[in-house]
């Protein structure tokens, strides 16, 4: 008969967590409370003090959630939590010449032509944070240690034990490392990058126009980068994204907000009448990393730790959410049929699952801004042959919206809208 | 104490025995096969005793036998989901090996060097046998089967699996697995001793237990996985038996 006794004799041996997660920012979280629901136990090692981002004013920064992604917030109990976002209904996507406004051809998707419904939502960091906190806060399983850096890990046969800057020990029987593009799990675990920069810069910030955007997403491929326009809450507040070299970014950047906006202006075109400034400005150079493994020993990857890719279209947090989806079936799966969650057979069917799919869509991303940051007039026509040609094949066309959706390849359960 | 196991096929085991728990070593195969054979264990106990797999420990109170335990591969998943687990094996130095590894992961398994029908003389009785893998390499799987009847309470369950006899399996099992990609060392089976399914569940019935369903267990190469399936039971197979 089961001896409930023996529990107790063998709490030496068991480790403090199921699962320790580093890095708080948001695959960190979701990972968190997919697995939580799961029936794991999760410590989340946070390096900022709790409250700085849920109680923050709108700071410009929005994500744009594939509508994959806004399944798995709806599974994971975050969709009702968040205060305010917009269904992206329409995108647009044209190839145009700063100054000359977009060229003739251009390529449009219509939500409505997709069964699912909208293509996908924003939202804002500071919304979308704020839900997670509180998901977070709301599950017995997970425990949140705010203001703490991993600074050691040592992988044993059975568990790993992970070293806190306070100088505490937790040991668990996986680590998860969602530290972003340098991530410390990564290095410690002597996992090798790969990366390469583009000499472009991102600058982000938000508009307030004077016409409604309507939901619809505009995606402007410039000579010097992608000029993309996302609607937020409310109809009169847009997402900016706008990528130029290195140097022209900092010189804009430099500018006071006055001339910021008549450097945005001619780009921008007039289609939303009178445009200001809505939010901070931030930069982000544009780099591509990607890490040699996706696993090491008790050690995975998940989010930019893996790869961080081009923020083309908001796929950075989408392509980590579909890691977080597949790590947590993975390993929920894996405890329901008794094994081993940190066991190399278990991490080695994470790896598989989402190696190939996240490297084609990073080398992907990368293709397609080289190929339309470009101004070969040759290279401009077959562009815009390439982009009418899409949009005149609904087929075709229904297959790009799937997929900027989140909605095509192997999708993990949470994806779906199902739990695991 | 009388033995249905063929003591040269006992010697071969207990060579690899060390081996037992490295993913990447001779056991290899094992350790890519068994989530599949768990999937199908766990779900085919769960729908026998009506347990829900997403509580905590969902085989708590249940006696399980794992026969042929090795390295204790199974023994380990089972013992996690709560079931109190006895690993039997008639090699002594996995015994060894499997206490160890058991221990290190926090985990009370009775591992006992011994036969299935010395556990019969004993008088030990079980909710749930597992026997995978091993009917094939018994000397007389009728006496061996009707040893695991006797060890099962009424209403109690049995999962048995084993390779099916025909060209193919004797290609990807023998040639296949033995000699072409060295995944298992040359000599660990005699395909004459492979099974068919029916021949299986003639067996079985003829042991005293009612065969209520079965599935083949599929590699597939390009997703680098072993899967169930209904219809292709042409290799590996698995079935599921109970004692009325």
């Amino acid at each position: 008969m089961d001896n409930p006794a023996r529990t107790t004799i063998f709490n030496p041996m068991m480790p403090d967590t199921d699962i320790l997660i580093a890095g708080g920012g948001l695959n960190g979280p979701a990972l968190a409370l997919a697995l939580a629901q799961g029936g794991l136990s999760v410590t989340v090692v946070d390096s900022r003090p709790a409250p700085a981002r849920a109680e923050a004013g709108f700071d410009g920064r929005a994500y744009a959630l594939a509508l994959a992604s806004q399944r798995l917030l709806a599974v994971t109990g975050v969709w009702p939590r968040i205060a305010a976002s917009q269904p992206i209904l329409k995108i647009k996507a044209s190839d145009g010449i700063a100054g000359q406004g977009p060229s003739p051809f251009f390529l449009g998707f219509d939500s409505a032509e997709l069964e699912e419904g909208p293509m996908g939502y924003m939202v804002e960091d500071r919304h979308l944070y704020a839900a997670f906190l509180a998901a977070m806060q709301a599950d017995p399983r997970i425990t949140l240690l705010s203001g703490e850096t991993v600074v050691a890990q040592e992988p044993q046969p059975q568990a790993i034990t992970v070293t806190l800057a306070s100088g505490r020990q937790i040991t668990a029987r996986l680590l998860v490392g969602c530290d972003g593009r340098t991530s410390g799990t990564a290095a410690r675990a002597g996992i090798k990058r790969t990366g390469w920069g583009y000499g472009q810069t991102a600058l982000v910030t938000a508009i307030h126009h004077e016409k409604d955007h309507e939901g619809t997403a505009q995606q402007f491929f410039m000579p010097s980068g992608p000029l993309a326009i996302l609607p937020l809450p409310g109809g009169h507040h847009s997402s900016i994204v706008w990528s130029e070299s290195d140097a022209t970014a900092q010189a804009i950047q430099s500018l006071p907000d006055a001339e910021y906006l008549d450097a945005l202006r001619p780009r921008f075109g007039d289609y939303l009448g009178a445009i200001t400034l809505a939010g901070a400005r931030f930069t982000y150079p544009l780099n591509l990393t990607l890490a040699n493994a996706f696993i090491a020993p008790r050690v995975a990857l998940v989010g930019d730790a893996a790869h961080g890719v081009h923020p083309i279209a908001g796929q950075g947090l989408n392509l980590g959410l579909r890691d977080v989806a597949a790590l947590a079936q993975t390993l929920i799966e894996a405890r329901r049929r008794g094994d081993d969650i940190g066991s190399p057979v278990t991490l080695d069917a994470y790896q598989r699952w989402r190696r190939f799919d996240s490297t084609t869509l990073a080398l992907g991303m990368d293709t397609v801004n080289r190929l339309f940051s470009n101004n070969n007039p040759l290279l401009r026509a077959g562009r815009d042959l390439g982009l009418g040609l899409v949009g005149a094949l609904p087929g075709l066309r229904r297959h790009f919206m799937r997929q900027a959706a989140g909605l095509s390849g192997d999708l993990p359960r949470l994806l779906a809208g199902q739990k695991i | 104490m009388t033995t249905t196991i063929d003591p040269a096929e006992v010697a071969k085991f207990e060579a690899m025995a060390a081996e037992w728990w490295d993913p990447a070593g001779k056991f290899k195969p094992l350790h890519e096969m068994n989530p599949c054979r768990l999937d199908y264990i766990t779900s085919q106990i769960a729908a026998e005793f009506d347990r829900d797999l997403r509580e905590e420990r969902p085989f708590a109170g249940l006696r399980l036998l794992d026969i042929g335990c090795g390295g204790g591969l199974l023994s380990e998943p089972m013992a996690r989901l709560g079931a109190d687990v006895v690993g039997a094996d008639a090699a002594p130095r996995n015994i060894p090996v499997a206490q160890l590894h058991a221990e290190q992961s926090g985990l009370m398994i009775d591992y006992r060097n011994c036969t299935a029908e010395s556990l019969v003389e004993a008088g030990e009785q079980f909710d749930v046998v597992l026997n995978m893998e091993v009917v094939e390499h018994v000397a007389d799987p009728l006496a061996y089967l009707t040893a695991c009847q006797h060890l099962l309470r009424p209403g109690g369950l049995m999962i048995c699996s084993t390779l099916n006899r025909n060209a193919k399996s004797f290609a990807m099992a023998i040639v296949g697995a033995e000699y072409v990609m060295r995944w298992l060392p040359k000599g660990t089976h005699d395909w004459k001793k492979f099974i068919t399914p029916t021949e299986l569940y003639d067996l079985i019935r003829r042991a005293g237990l009612d065969p209520v369903d079965r599935k083949g267990m599929v590699f597939n190469p390009i997703g680098w996985s072993w899967s169930l399936s209904v219809r292709d039971l042409s290799v590996n197979y698995v079935t599921a038996s109970v004692k009325r």
